[in-house]
């Protein structure tokens, strides 16, 4: 289960599912209790003397036993609170950005050298063990960030910083998906998640601030040119070419992702060519607007944005 | 089924009474306390707004002190008229309630002047900060109280000079009229300490 | 001639005369002028069962959506406003209305009187109550409906991101029906609070009556906030106030604070009446008066104040600080301890009780196993982390269906089916009735159940379509199954209503051998109410051995009796506003005010105009001296 809270793969998300445990016992206890008294009052034969004395003292010992299980229950939900907290403490975090906008994710890594941070959208490489801390930020509306098998989620307003706190304890890939409804396609603004061995993830950082791979053969070639001329470069960035556009995801790595419009698609020539060709028939209201062109432009434009990655 | 047991006569109780005997006071407490509580919100809504802001008021200058002021003054001044209206109604005067009434309905005529120079000396238009649409809303929540009250008093002063007003229940509506004159008076000292001062603070 | 009612007014000479002072004119006319508060309830709650069934066929619509993964049956867009549509119209068209509904009808004949407080107000809410729930229907059909949820976010609901008028059409509703709901209060606050049989005191008057007291006086200090939101969106929308934008020193977060302050109290105000019905019910059928009264006004008493203080449990995963959360935490968990408290007391009346097994009783068993459950998700959700994984997914959706449908649509069925004798003077169909009861429990927890595995496997809420291999495909087919059968449930009761109202058994006084007040009168009531106000010298006055009565008032105008908060002691005699067309031209009005201004503020001022003259009139007395005595009122 890729998206899924009752699969914790990560410190906080075991932490919650732990508590969540606790909860169900306990409150499955109570309920059996009402179910037992709703029973024997239902079914009891014997119905002589209202005995109003011996029920004071019960639904005395009830209160008691309420107030006690919901303070108990209160205590363990704080300590859980501490713990997720402190989860990952006294270790250096990796630092990241993700600015929700009006149906995608914009995710940074930050560095204290600006050179080497990472632009990236719509998808979350993490390397194992490490704890990271993500400042949230909404370019437009809310939003909120929900990725059940590591963490609780946390939501990105507009005008406020809040931040997340991670700890992947397994490799994997895994869906994340926003959890507060932001408009028309709310139900299509996923992202994915990776997390690799702390070497993978060196590697692709790596790799990502290096400028994109020049267009070699013709067909891509007219398709880098086509990408730069056309619309698309006012909206996207791509490392190293005159395309640096904020409006949209950074494709700089694009053809490397599992998914391409956060999350809605899987990745691929094709779909990528269905996706450019007309975004408003894949996720109508997009921000995404329909460039008009020839089939043989499409070709040299998926060519080059196929190198990407 | 038993015949009816006959307890006690009803027909001896009087037909209108003052205070919370009457079921109409019960009304206008009502309504005083939901217009309370939207003045509460309105409050902490101003003070959530303030905490959010390094400054207050962000780049405009405080409403000026006068006329807000002068509001003040003469809302406290008209209480004055306002309890010895409320005790002539509760003494069943008709000839000083008339007189009462009439002196309501004028005296909220400069206070309507004060208010719209209020308005126009806030310093700030009401869209250009949600510190100015907050202290907008605040003026214009009273002002709206300050306007309905105001016909209410006109209404009753034309009834008290026709023949429905010997009764004694107008004497009740009387005086819960004078009653919600009360709480207009005093939920704008409050709308003047936060508007006015607050952002002097 | 003045006469009083007494040993020497009586029987059918005294019907006759009441009759004559208390009817309503006839035909068409007397329907929009009456002031009747039995027939304005009427009115009320069939008014909102049509809401919940419009709203209900709007589910459905959505679980066709859902059954499958990435059908493409409905476009996003639809599906928003269907969404929207679904929750605006069931918490503000049905739930709270209908609550209130039940108490306009039932309140007055449970405390002995002959009409509400207010009696044109009440009409009048009515109406406006009306005029919204159609303006907001006509414009979903126009396709401006709303399609930011019920609950409406900032900036998603601002000017920016959803323009033209849907939005405002939504806020807009708010206020309509929140001058309605309370305008009820205040009108059910003073009824309950002086308009009591003699001797009703306050520890005497019926459970229900308790229940609504609370709600009443919740409605006056909860709705406030989201008139105030609202009032704020549409300036935000229509006039350029900066209240929402952060750009400009607003807060996105203020609307969320301002309206959960009302929202968090608004399911309690829904909750607390149905806790009336189900004590109701729960005397009658187990012959014997609640256990452990006090402590039962104790509870209702505590829930209604501790609903104010959860609000921020709805805010958990915006970033405020965790100090702030473990406060709504606690309170969040408190609030478990006087419904558990209740759930016993009510178990406790049938274990000592004689329960006798009719629909209405069988309603509570399906409540209580219900809204237990609901109750118990609500307290894993008050944890700060069970609710960043749970919030905002199907986990909450199953939550808050538990403890709406258990917790007050199944006591709602129960009470339409237990009061409807007095209604009507019919008993609707048994064992219909029974089996009614087991569908409604088996399609509900098919269709709701799942969810609460659907949401801890990660689907989130508000979602148009999801995509397969999730392992939630299955889930929703068995939701959407669940939901055919519940609805099927539904449609049985309304059928059940349907055919009673014709064919049902004829019913007498009191049925069901209850103990409270308006069964003493006549299947239905006269539009007096009581020959004679009754004097009670108990919580249980119809299983007293006499049954004593107050004379004295007059019979030719409309006269009531006005008793002393607490004591019940009588003290005054009040005059009953007659009926009166303006309340019904009023709410014409104001509609038409409230309409043009979320296209112009100058609305407000020609509205406010227009209100004016009506508005003195509905208020200006006529001549005593009049011919026709129904139309005094001194």
């Amino acid at each position: 289960m890729i998206q899924s809270a009752a699969h914790p793969t990560g410190a906080h998300a075991a932490i919650t599912s732990n508590l969540f445990g606790l909860f169900l016992w306990v409150t499955g206890f109570f309920f059996l209790l009402v179910l037992v008294f709703l029973g024997w009052a239902i079914w009891r034969k014997d119905r002589g003397a209202v005995r109003d004395r011996a029920l004071r003292l019960t639904v005395t010992s009830w209160i008691g036993m309420i107030t006690l299980g919901l303070f108990g229950l209160t205590i363990a939900s704080y300590f859980a609170d501490r713990s997720l907290a402190f989860a990952g403490a006294g270790k250096t975090p990796l630092r990241m950005r993700v600015t929700a906008h009006q149906w995608w994710w914009e995710v940074e890594y930050l560095d204290r050298d600006q050179s080497k941070a990472v632009t990236t959208a719509n998808e979350i490489r993490l390397p194992l063990g490490r704890p990271v801390q993500i400042l949230l930020a909404s370019d437009d509306v809310i939003h909120s960030l929900w990725i059940p098998n590591l963490a609780g989620k946390q939501d990105l307003i507009p005008g406020r910083s809040t931040d997340l706190q991670l700890l992947p304890r397994q490799v994997g890939h895994f869906r994340a998906q926003c959890a507060e409804f932001c408009g028309l396609q709310h139900a299509h603004m996923a992202l994915d998640v990776i997390v690799e061995s702390p070497d993978q993830f060196a590697t692709w950082w790596a790799k990502s601030i290096q400028p994109a791979p020049a267009p070699a053969t013709p067909e891509q070639k007219r398709g880098f040119d086509l990408v730069m001329t056309r619309q698309c470069a006012g909206c996207h960035a791509i490392n190293g070419t005159p395309a640096y556009g904020t409006v949209g995801p950074d494709l700089s790595r694009v053809a490397h992702r599992a998914t391409l419009a956060a999350g809605e698609m899987p990745n691929s020539r094709a779909w990528l060519e269905r996706w450019v060709r007309d975004p408003q028939s894949a996720k109508p209201g997009n921000q995404m607007p329909k460039i008009p062109m020839k089939p043989d432009e499409l070709h040299a434009v998926s060519a080059y944005l196929e190198t990407l990655q | 089924m038993s015949e009816a047991r006959f307890v006690g006569d009803a027909s001896q109780l009087p037909d209108h009474a003052f205070g919370s005997r009457s079921t109409t006071w019960w009304g206008v407490c009502g309504f005083i306390a939901i217009e309370s509580a939207g003045f509460a919100l309105a409050f902490a809504s101003y003070f959530f707004l303030m905490a959010q802001e390094k400054q207050w008021p962000a780049s405009a200058f405080p409403p000026d002190l006068m006329w807000g002021t002068l509001t003040t003054l003469l809302l406290l001044l008209s209480e004055i008229p306002n309890m010895w209206l409320k005790r002539a109604a509760e003494a069943e005067d008709l000839r000083k309630v008339r007189t009462g009434l009439v002196i309501m309905s004028l005296i909220v005529l400069p206070i309507f002047v004060t208010r719209a120079f209020e308005f126009g000396h806030l310093n700030i238009a009401w869209d250009r900060s949600a510190y100015a649409s907050i202290t907008w809303a605040l003026l214009v929540l009273h002002s709206f109280h300050l306007i309905t009250d105001w016909a209410d008093t006109l209404v009753l002063t034309a009834l008290m000079h026709t023949r429905h007003g010997a009764k004694g229940r107008r004497f009740a509506d009387t005086s819960e009229n004078a009653l919600y004159w009360h709480f207009v008076a005093l939920s704008w000292v409050l709308v003047y300490a936060v508007a006015y001062w607050a952002p002097r603070l | 001639m003045s006469r009083v009612d007494g040993p020497d007014f009586t029987g059918d000479a005294l019907h006759a005369a009441l009759t004559e002072t208390w009817s309503d004119a006839p035909g068409l006319w007397g329907w929009i002028t009456t002031v009747d508060h039995k027939r304005v309830g009427r009115r009320y709650i069939a008014t909102a069962f049509v809401f919940l069934a419009l709203a209900g066929v709007l589910a459905l619509i959505m679980r066709v959506q859902l059954a499958r993964p990435e059908s493409g049956l409905i476009s996003a867009d639809r599906y928003n406003q269907i969404f929207s549509m679904h929750g605006t119209t069931m918490m503000f068209l049905f739930a709270v209305p209908v609550m209130q509904a039940m108490a306009v009808y039932l309140i007055p004949l449970m405390m002995g009187t002959r009409q509400i407080a207010f009696p044109r107000l009440n009409a009048f809410s009515y109406w406006i109550y009306l005029f919204g729930g159609v303006f907001l229907w006509i414009a979903f059909v126009l396709n401006i409906g709303p399609e930011a949820g019920w609950f409406s976010y900032v900036p998603l609901a601002g000017p920016e991101y959803s323009p033209g008028k849907r939005t405002d059409v939504w806020a807009q509703m708010i206020t309509f029906t929140e001058v309605a709901a309370l305008a009820g209060a205040v009108e059910l606050i003073t009824t309950i609070l002086k308009q009591r049989a003699a001797g009703m005191s306050l520890n005497r008057i019926p459970l229900f009556a308790w229940s609504i007291l609370v709600t009443s006086f919740m409605v006056i200090f909860a709705m406030p906030a989201v008139m105030l939101a609202s009032s704020f969106l549409i300036a935000d929308r229509l006039v350029g106030t900066q209240f929402y934008n952060p750009a400009e020193g607003g807060d996105a977060l203020l609307w969320q604070h301002l309206f959960w302050f009302f929202g968090h109290p608004e399911v309690y105000i829904i909750f607390i009446p149905a806790v009336g019905f189900v004590s109701q019910i729960t005397e009658t059928f187990s012959r014997r008066e609640v256990f452990g009264y006090p402590v039962m006004v104790l509870s209702a008493v505590s829930i209604g104040l501790l609903a104010f203080g959860l609000w921020v449990h709805h805010m958990f995963a915006t970033g405020l600080p965790r100090i702030g959360y473990s406060f709504f935490t606690a309170a969040s968990m408190m609030i478990a301890l006087p419904g558990g408290v209740q759930i016993f007391c009510w178990i406790a009346t049938i274990w000592s009780g004689r329960p006798r097994w009719e629909t209405p009783l069988l309603w509570v068993v399906s409540f209580i196993i219900t809204f237990v459950m609901g109750g118990l998700t609500g307290v894993m959700v008050a944890s700060v982390p069970l609710d960043l994984q749970l919030h905002d997914s199907y986990f909450v959706v199953a939550h808050f269906h538990y403890v709406l449908i258990g917790g007050a649509v199944f006591p709602l069925l129960g009470a339409v089916t237990y009061w409807f004798p007095k209604f009507t003077g019919r008993m609707m169909a048994e064992p219909l009735g029974k089996w009614n009861v087991l569908l409604s429990f088996i399609g509900f927890h098919l269709t709701f159940f799942p969810m609460h595995i659907t949401g801890i496997l990660g689907m989130p809420r508000r979602v148009y379509t999801y995509p397969a291999g999730m392992g939630w495909d299955t889930l929703n087919l068995v939701s959407t199954i669940g939901a055919f059968v519940f609805a099927a449930s539904i449609v049985l009761f309304l059928f059940n209503v349907a055919i009673s109202l014709r064919g049902g058994r004829a019913a007498g006084d009191n049925p069901w051998d209850a103990a409270s007040l308006e069964w003493k009168t006549s299947s239905p009531p006269p539009p007096y109410n009581f020959d004679h106000i009754p004097v009670v010298e108990s919580r249980t006055p119809l299983w007293d051995e006499t049954r004593p009565v107050i004379p004295g008032l007059r019979t030719e105008v409309r006269e009531l009796l006005v008793t002393t908060a607490i004591d019940a002691i009588p003290d005054v005699r009040d005059a009953s506003p007659s009926p009166n067309g303006w309340p019904f031209i009023a709410a014409i009005l104001l509609t038409i005010g409230f309409i043009g201004s979320i296209f112009t503020p100058w609305a407000v001022v020609w509205g406010a105009l227009l209100m004016a003259p009506p508005l003195i009139l509905w208020f200006w007395p006529h001549d005593p001296l009049e011919v026709k005595p129904e139309h005094s009122d001194e």
